[in-house]
């Protein structure tokens, strides 16, 4: 062990201890209740696939719906100066800190068809019913995952040297052509970045789901609501679903480490 | 006339006011220090800055005309930019860099491709093509860079610092590679530098900006021979004066009379070549005019020549041999004569 600047107060390292105890042994807890003999059983009741597949689906649903709407917001953010434009990063990254609940009950009152500020309208025009749908889980996860990526995506933007652009611009690339040629590529890594956040957000996400979309089995049930589900019934699905929503939450770790604690380890 | 160019441009609170006209296959140099708004004034011929008044016609396009609101993008101007640091795309290859522009402007792949790779050859880079920008080393990014801007023939071409990126045992070489690369392409040079060194050996004709300003124009030989502001002269390294000439003598505006071999009359400049002072420990005695009492503030070491710095009511620079520096004892503060022959001065008309 290697110590750095002037060390550590002793007084620190108990406190220290506590905290990564605090951390492993919730860890510890889930993984030995695992039934690991009945693993593949308790991952393939039909309750459980649903979740699954619901899962995947909504959230890659939901990245993509991030990525085509989030990038582009990103841009505007990053790249021109408007009156209000402090005021529209905040309302964007306020779901990042915003109880997901209260996102689903404001959800709740823009989209339901009875008493949702547009849901009448889009059912009437569209026949869109939002509440209680495959479709609404999606936007509830699309409204707590899309500021990660658009976060993320502005700073990869802010953080670029515009000047590629001013020289593509210069051989004659069209602004659409420089974006597409140059500013997306260079701005890959974030994007890829930002992106995966967002769907590791949006595959954990309940409190908005279950709000604004119910907890409908093959429907809106996703994983972590079939985890809250089953917790009492049938916990052997509950922590096994458990177990790969953690084992996702690693990888993702582990993809964007060097993004996070390289950062960190240089600073 | 292939670039006649008004650029009025405001950034932050500094004021880019320039008049500049180029004809076909000459390379005007635009020289001025840090500030002087030299990348400002590439910026706005290229379109990347708007113009607050003026006009830019380049070739026989009006790409720039507040008076009736013209203003063509960048990518609409027939204009090419190498840039300072070149700004290669580090996600292409260096073939796709160059067939960059004839891509944009909507040349199909192969056909671009094959275009890209035909100017590779002309750089001597053809067997680079599939690499990286950044496997390169400085000289051939550069040279990657040009290719890439003069791929799609544009009728101006505009070079900011084309050297500054490069270490000084490249840059000679480099120089002559430049320059033949720029003779074999007929359209207009413009190129910014603060280096003098580059604009001699790359220009035709040197254009000074200082403060957003011309503080002069003319051929390479007119305004190193006669320079009409500090900056310029410190590049050439004279002392220059102003003054006011009656007779044989001129009465310098700071103070000090300079005698001088021809009469002279009216508002002049005095330049005194550093190699044509002498300096001495003792007041000299014998024919020279012009001895100006004064203390050394420095000295610079240039091979093996010494230039000193003398402060006195007559600022000076001497260069003499390192030998001399030596024997005089010339370290600062020291006490000097400096003494320049009258047949050794240079007045000219403001």
């Amino acid at each position: 062990m290697t110590r750095r600047g002037r060390g550590v107060p002793l007084v620190a390292v108990p406190f220290a201890v506590v905290a990564v105890a605090f951390f492993v042994l919730p860890l510890v807890g889930l993984v030995q209740r695992a039934p690991w003999s009945d693993a593949w059983h308790d991952l393939t009741t039909p309750a459980a696939r649903d979740a699954l597949r619901l899962s995947l689906v909504c959230s890659l649903w939901s990245t993509a719906l991030s990525i085509v709407f989030g990038v582009p917001l990103a841009y505007v953010l990053a790249r021109t100066r408007f009156p209000g434009r402090a005021l529209v990063r905040a309302l964007v990254v306020l779901p990042l800190v915003a109880p997901p609940v209260v996102g689903g009950v404001a959800l709740l009152y823009a989209f339901s068809v009875h008493n949702g500020l547009v849901g009448g309208w889009l059912h009437d025009v569209f026949g869109l019913q939002l509440t209680f749908s495959t479709t609404g889980a999606v936007l509830a996860e699309t409204f707590v995952a899309m500021p990660f990526l658009v976060v993320t995506v502005e700073s990869g933007l802010r953080s670029m040297d515009v000047r590629y652009e001013d020289a593509a611009a210069s051989l004659g690339a069209r602004p659409w052509t420089v974006f597409r040629r140059v500013t997306l590529p260079l701005v890959a890594p974030s994007l890829v970045a930002g992106a995966t956040l967002a769907w590791a957000r949006a595959l954990g996400e309940f409190g908005a789901t279950l709000t604004f979309a119910g907890n409908i089995q093959g429907r809106t049930q996703t994983m972590p609501l079939a985890v809250y589900l089953f917790l009492d019934t049938e916990p052997g699905t509950a922590i096994m679903l458990s177990l790969v929503l953690l084992a996702v939450s690693v990888v993702v770790l582990a993809a964007l480490r060097d993004r996070w604690f390289g950062g960190i380890r240089e600073s | 006339m292939s670039l006649d160019a008004h650029v009025v441009a405001r950034v932050g609170g500094f004021v880019l006011d320039v008049r500049l006209a180029a004809a076909d296959g000459e390379t005007v140099a635009v020289l001025g220090p840090n500030g002087s708004g030299k990348t400002t004034l590439l910026r706005a011929l290229a379109g990347l800055v708007p113009l607050d008044s003026g006009r830019v016609v380049v070739g026989d396009v009006v790409v720039d005309d507040t008076a009736t609101g013209v203003h063509l993008p960048p990518e609409r101007r027939s204009v090419g930019v190498v840039f300072q640091d070149y700004l290669l795309f580090p996600h292409l290859s260096v073939l796709e860099n160059v067939a960059f522009g004839l891509r944009s402007r909507g040349v199909h792949r192969r056909e671009a491709r094959r275009r890209a790779q035909a100017w590779l050859e002309r750089v001597g880079l053809a067997d680079r093509g599939g690499e990286r920008p950044a496997r390169l080393s400085g000289g051939q990014q550069q040279r990657v860079a040009l290719a890439r801007a003069l791929v799609t023939e544009p009728s101006l071409l505009l070079l900011d610092e084309p050297l500054a990126a490069l270490d000084v045992a490249t840059r000679a070489e480099l120089r002559r590679d430049v320059r033949t690369h720029l003779a074999s392409f007929s359209g207009t040079r413009l190129l910014v530098t603060h280096e003098l060194l580059d604009a001699v050996a790359l220009a035709d004709r040197l254009v000074v900006l200082e403060a957003g300003r011309v503080a002069q124009a003319g051929s390479v030989a007119e305004v190193c021979g006669e320079p009409r502001s500090r900056y310029v002269a410190e590049l050439v390294g004279v002392s220059l004066f102003q003054g006011t000439g009656a007779g044989h003598h001129v009465d310098l505006d700071g103070g000090g009379v300079v005698v001088t071999a021809e009469p002279v009359s009216g508002d002049v400049y005095v330049a005194i070549a550093p190699q044509a002072v002498s300096l001495h420990r003792q007041p000299p005695e014998g024919s020279p005019r012009n001895v100006w009492h004064g203390r050394v503030r420095g000295t610079d070491l240039l091979g093996d020549r010494v230039r000193v710095h003398v402060d006195g009511p007559v600022p000076l620079v001497a260069e003499v041999t390192a030998a001399a520096a030596a024997e005089l004892a010339l370290q600062e503060t020291a006490e000097v004569w400096a003494s320049v022959k009258a047949t050794e001065i240079a007045t000219y008309p403001r």
